[in-house]
């Protein structure tokens, strides 16, 4: 009984602390951008602005939640459900410090991958479902891009298996104990970074929604919190990428002096903060560009990192 | 755990059952995409964990997205699901059903003449899947790739076209016209 409750209170504390995070993270997003485009950014609401996060969240409560007469009703209401639902299912296998995770599956990197690769529902479902030319647009790309980087990101991640011989996440990081997985598989990181940005459709990747082409991509015509899950889901997929990057590639929970946790933490807003910084530094590529750098550049370059590794790992 | 396998299995049995009765083609794939979640949970149940997360990686992942894409595309809606409707008679089901209470049967069958002793659940391990894929059945694997290798190559070439080039100043010349004066039009 009382491991039971360990874990429903693990699960519980996990879920608040990451929506919180996610809610925050619209405040620092728009600080950062603010600070790199010379401009002050939202300071007016209680300290450096950091109210304008609760400022939102209950306008996003109280705007009318408006389904269009012309939608699929039972579908459009379930897509955002999903993106929500399978990035917050993904942190149950990331070990944030030893003791403190929820689940330590044996397969634990295909879970989330598993995962990751369901969250491409929300955007077909949700384009579809509208009944809008424009979601649909943004609901075809959004598919075919998240298809197509899903490989790349399973590819880039099993060099990494290979040295460490396991699924397993906590076993990853302990393999990284004298020298950490970038080092070894500087490629895996850089293409698994790409994917992961190309999976929670950031900029510049955001080409699904991109708002100069298609009003809003798949979203235009959520409102309301239905808006809001698409959202904080969207944010959520930004830790669920970094923290697995500092997983796999960054030692983890490992560091000296500071306790694991810390570390962790540390890591993982680092890798946040790159995330706005990509969005702040980087056009977004046209739709065939995108695609064609997937398959004919990422594709072949993690095959052959993969035929390197393996001829590394026999000797 | 046995609680857990039966509900599971119920969950599965139902989806199925609202995939084949479904008029309306996206609904339809949505109950195909549980049954399949469900599948990989069975799978888990029996130890399979492996199996489990694969089948949600490339059917439910994968797969199924592509179902659903091609569905979207060609915009299914109202009309689909009238013509759903009258095709969907009872002269219909009755070749199928027939089959399938064939199979039935011999499964009862099958079921009592055993000596009743349950399934132990055990786990497989990512490397049991990969020795017996590599080894035993390694014909298997190869006939697999030779068969994808030909899709891939087909795919290729349907795909291909020659781009249109309207204007004249995009148009491709051959390498030694390069340096030349341009061509009098």
């Amino acid at each position: 009984m009382n491991e039971v409750f360990k874990y429903i209170l693990m699960i519980v504390i996990l879920l608040f602390t990451l929506t919180s995070i996610a809610a925050w993270l619209i405040w620092l997003e728009r600080r950062l951008l603010a600070l790199w485009q010379d401009r002050y950014g939202p300071n007016r609401a209680g300290p450096f602005g950091l109210l304008i996060v609760a400022a939102d969240t209950i306008k996003l409560f109280f705007k009318e939640d408006w389904i269009p007469p012309f939608a699929e009703k039972a579908i459009f209401v379930i897509a955002p459900a999903i993106v929500a639902a399978a990035v917050l299912l993904s942190f149950v296998v990331v070990p944030f410090a030893p003791g403190i995770l929820v689940s330590d599956l044996n397969v634990g990197l295909l879970f989330f991958l598993a995962m990751s690769s369901l969250g491409v529902y929300s955007i077909v479902l949700g384009g579809w479902a509208s009944n809008n030319k424009y979601s649909l647009l943004g609901a075809l790309r959004g598919a075919s891009q998240m298809i197509s980087y899903e490989v790349f990101m399973g590819l880039s991640l099993m060099g990494v298996v290979m040295l460490s011989g396991s699924f397993r996440l906590t076993d990853i990081v302990m393999a990284q104990t004298d020298l950490w997985f970038v080092v070894t598989q500087p490629v895996g990181f850089v293409l698994f970074l790409t994917a992961g940005i190309a999976e929670t459709h950031r900029l510049p990747f955001d080409i699904p929604e991109a708002e100069s082409e298609l009003v809003a991509g798949f979203h235009s015509e959520y409102s309301g919190m239905k808006f809001g899950m698409f959202f904080i889901g969207e944010y959520l997929g930004i830790i669920l990428i970094s923290a697995m990057v500092v997983t796999i590639f960054f030692g983890g929970w490992l560091g000296p002096v500071l306790p694991p946790l810390v570390w962790f933490v540390l890591k993982t807003f680092v890798f946040i903060v790159l995330f706005i910084l990509l969005r702040a530094s980087l056009p977004r590529p046209r739709y065939d560009q995108l695609m064609e750098y997937g398959w004919k550049f990422i594709l072949p370059v993690a095959l052959l990192n993969l035929l390197v590794t393996g001829a590394f790992a026999l000797m | 755990m046995d609680i857990a396998f039966y509900v599971t299995a119920a969950v599965t049995i139902l989806a199925t059952l609202l995939v084949i009765t479904r008029h309306n083609p996206v609904h339809a794939l949505l109950y195909l995409n549980v049954s399949l979640l469900s599948h990989a949970m069975l799978f888990y149940l029996l130890g399979a964990s492996f199996a489990a997360l694969l089948e949600i990686i490339i059917y439910a992942g994968a797969i199924m997205v592509l179902f659903i894409f091609v569905i979207m595309l060609l915009n299914l809606g109202k009309e689909t699901a009238e013509q759903e409707r009258k095709w969907l008679k009872w002269q219909v089901w009755a070749g199928p059903s027939l089959l399938a209470a064939v199979l039935f049967v011999e499964l009862v069958i099958l079921v009592s003449s055993s000596d009743g002793t349950a399934y132990e659940p055990a786990e497989v391990t990512p490397r049991e899947v990969a020795l017996s894929l590599f080894q035993v059945y390694l014909i298997g694997v190869e006939l697999a790739a030779m068969l994808l290798m030909a899709a891939v190559v087909g795919a290729a070439h349907i795909g291909r076209h020659k781009r249109l080039v309207l204007h004249r100043f995009l148009k491709e010349e051959p390498e030694e016209n390069v340096h030349e004066e341009e061509p009098v039009l």
